[in-house]
């Protein structure tokens, strides 16, 4: 066990990769000579050269496409996109390109690309810079999505995503940068599971990226009055592991998701469903969810936590599926 | 319309082996023969969705790949048969892809549009306009990291792309980066219908490639020999001085868009007047003239395509449908 930042642990993820794959390079905005917009490689470029730590033009769709067309030839690169709102430039290559061309070429092309970026709300950056859009790519088949919550997750997820011989998208989510923890030794490196980061018995609540950190103080004030939540982290958007929601349902019962995107046609929208077509007869109340409220995020502080799942709101609503 | 453009090249078929030359013959006479059969087949069912065919092209194809070597990488568009088929993509795999057979050279998963081959670096077949670009600018950075020297990207695409940001983006990464990109654009003046003239505001495709400090140059798209020696030696500089260069080729398509394309945009009178411009009887009067040619020899050629067509078609008559059972299959990698 030691302690380090989710940043570090993510710089440190990039170091191992570069260090033990010779195909891997990092591309995108600022990430050499700035350091990174949120400082992840900050000192990745002094250490592997321009070659391998490759700054772009402002130019989404350009860099993210030269990404995919370079794992396409067989490197493995890792893009970075600022963040989700900027990825919009970029949905042509990845979607159009990256999630389709094992398919489309009958199986002979494989695309083993890694694109992180940052998502989230929660530090007054208003709207275009605030979104959890990783939904949408969570809805098209042949990308992989992950959601690191936790510095584990941040150190250990990145190179089994570059061993993943198809594109995987990874969501930072910008609150959980300064996050820390305890790293235990060995991290876990797994890209297929979702985990229970919290045991209990009377309600699940499944969540992921930037909402662990509040269902987890949620669940600590639940227990204050009596209530045992489990807590489930999805980790990985796609492919969903409905095996672990559904046992962690047919234990509780009930199912709580939070999820900070918009509520309509939402990832929370997505495990509800699988839970009522897996499980509904071991349900103990309808699902319910705590969502982003379906406008811009505001830049005012007040108002920008009033548009986002907040930690009372998430105890107001497990009280509210026990009847208390 | 103007006429195709005066040729910066020696274009004298006397300076290039009769061999050589009736290769050519054969390259164009092979697609041209391949896609009159597609679209009789489209018309008898056979093949379905969209089909966009390369006639009156077919030169562009023709002069540029006999100047690349194998480990290098083509990225085309969705008007890509010809460009499959001399690349070396086996014609019967193309027919029966375009039967949706999975015999096909994409198990019958792409069609008409996507024609993908491993074997020979061809990377598809992309039906977005300039979707190919921005990869194409990647196979080359992927070959830069890797090592691969001396290796060469070549990227087709229809004029029509120009208008789009993967355009101007690519080129300027392309050319920012030092990658050894050959960006192919194939001028046949209209966009779908949107004719050139319509959709940009300055009309020289060669001035904006040039704004991002590459090479270019631009030649006649329907004279097989004028596009081989621009090819040539645009590949060579791109191999040698590993940065990108821009080739503009003037060209035309004889037929429509798709085939759902009334062609309402053009004038009778202007595709005809190109059809005088073909580029296969254009180069065989030429040859005939020069005596390195004569009847039986173009005959051969043509029983030759011909009888490769109908192996293609029986082959992909022949050919079976994937069971449904693998509908999933390599949605990601088993």
């Amino acid at each position: 066990m030691s302690r380090i930042g989710y940043r570090e642990a993510l710089r440190e993820a990039h170091r191992e990769a570069l260090q033990r794959d010779p195909r891997v390079f990092l591309m995108g905005e600022d990430v050499g000579r700035y350091g990174g917009s949120y400082a992840v490689s900050k000192g990745l470029l002094a250490e592997f050269g321009e070659q391998r730590i490759r700054d772009t033009p402002l130019s989404e769709l350009g860099f993210v496409g030269a990404g995919i067309g370079a794992a396409l030839g067989g490197a493995r690169p890792i893009v970075e996109i600022m963040t989700v709102n900027f990825s919009l430039l970029a949905l042509d290559p990845i979607v159009n390109a990256a999630a389709l061309y094992r398919h489309m070429s009958g199986g002979q092309f494989g695309v083993p690309v890694v694109i992180r970026m940052a998502t989230g709300a929660g530090r007054q950056l208003a709207a275009q810079h605030s979104h959890s859009l990783e939904n949408w790519y969570a809805h098209v088949p042949g990308l992989r999505v992950l959601a690191p919550a936790t510095v584990e997750d941040a150190r250990g997820m990145l190179w089994p995503a570059l061993q993943d011989p198809d594109p995987v998208l990874i969501f930072e989510h910008a609150q959980l940068y300064n996050l820390e923890g305890e790293l235990p030794e060995p991290f876990t490196s797994d890209i297929s599971h979702a985990a229970v980061r919290r045991e209990g018995r009377d309600v699940s609540i499944v969540t992921y990226g930037g909402c662990l950190p509040k269902v987890l103080d949620a669940a600590q004030a639940l227990a204050a009055d009596g209530i045992s939540a489990e807590v489930i982290d999805l980790r990985v958007l796609r492919p969903l592991d409905d095996a672990a929601i559904c046992a962690s349902v047919r234990k509780t019962r009930r199912l709580l998701v939070v999820d900070e995107g918009w509520r309509s046609g939402s990832l929370a929208a997505e495990v509800m469903a699988r839970v009522v077509e897996q499980v509904f007869y071991e349900l103990d109340a309808p699902p319910a969810r705590v969502c982003s409220q379906e406008v811009p995020i505001p830049y005012a502080k007040h108002m920008e936590e009033a548009a986002l799942p907040q930690v009372g709101q998430i105890v107001a609503a497990a009280k509210g599926m026990l009847g208390r | 319309m103007t006429a195709p453009a005066s040729l910066a090249f020696s274009t004298d078929v006397r300076t290039h082996e009769r061999d050589f030359c009736l290769a050519r013959v054969r390259d164009m006479l092979r697609i041209r023969r391949l896609e009159e059969r597609c679209a009789q087949l489209y018309g008898e069912q056979k093949i379905r969705g969209f089909l966009h065919l390369y006639i009156g092209e077919e030169a562009v194809a023709a002069g540029v790949m006999p100047s690349l070597r194998p480990q290098d990488n083509v990225v085309a568009t969705y008007r890509e048969h010809g460009h499959a088929l001399l690349r070396g993509v086996s014609m019967k795999s193309i027919m029966a892809e375009m039967y949706g057979k999975q015999e096909g050279c994409s198990r019958g998963h792409g069609g008409s549009m996507h024609l993908f081959d491993r074997a020979t670096h061809f990377y598809g077949g992309n039906a977005i306009v300039g979707g190919g670009l921005t990869l194409a600018v990647g196979l080359a950075l992927a070959d830069v990291q890797l090592q691969r020297e001396g290796c060469v990207t070549a990227c087709f695409f229809g004029e029509g792309a120009v208008a789009e940001g993967a355009f101007h983006e690519s080129l300027n990464l392309a050319a920012l980066w030092r990658l050894p990109v050959l960006f192919i654009c194939e001028n046949n003046l209209y966009a779908m219908g949107t004719a050139l003239s319509r959709s940009q505001a300055s009309l020289s495709l060669t001035a904006k490639a040039a704004a991002y400090g590459m090479a270019t140059a631009h030649v006649n798209g329907m004279n097989v020999l004028a596009v081989h020696e621009a090819a040539r030696a645009a590949v060579a500089q791109v191999r040698e001085q590993r940065a990108p260069l821009f080739l503009e080729l003037h060209t035309y398509r004889f037929r429509a868009h798709s085939m759902f394309d009334a062609e309402l945009y053009r004038e009778k009178r202007e595709v005809e007047g190109w059809k005088q411009h073909g580029p296969i009887h254009t180069f065989t009067d030429r040859l005939k003239e020069a005596g390195m040619m004569d009847e039986a020899d173009f005959a051969l050629i043509d029983r030759e395509a011909m009888q490769e067509v109908d192996e293609a078609v029986q082959f992909a008559e022949a050919g079976t449908w994937e069971r449904a059972e693998c509908l999933l299959d390599d949605v990601v990698a088993r």
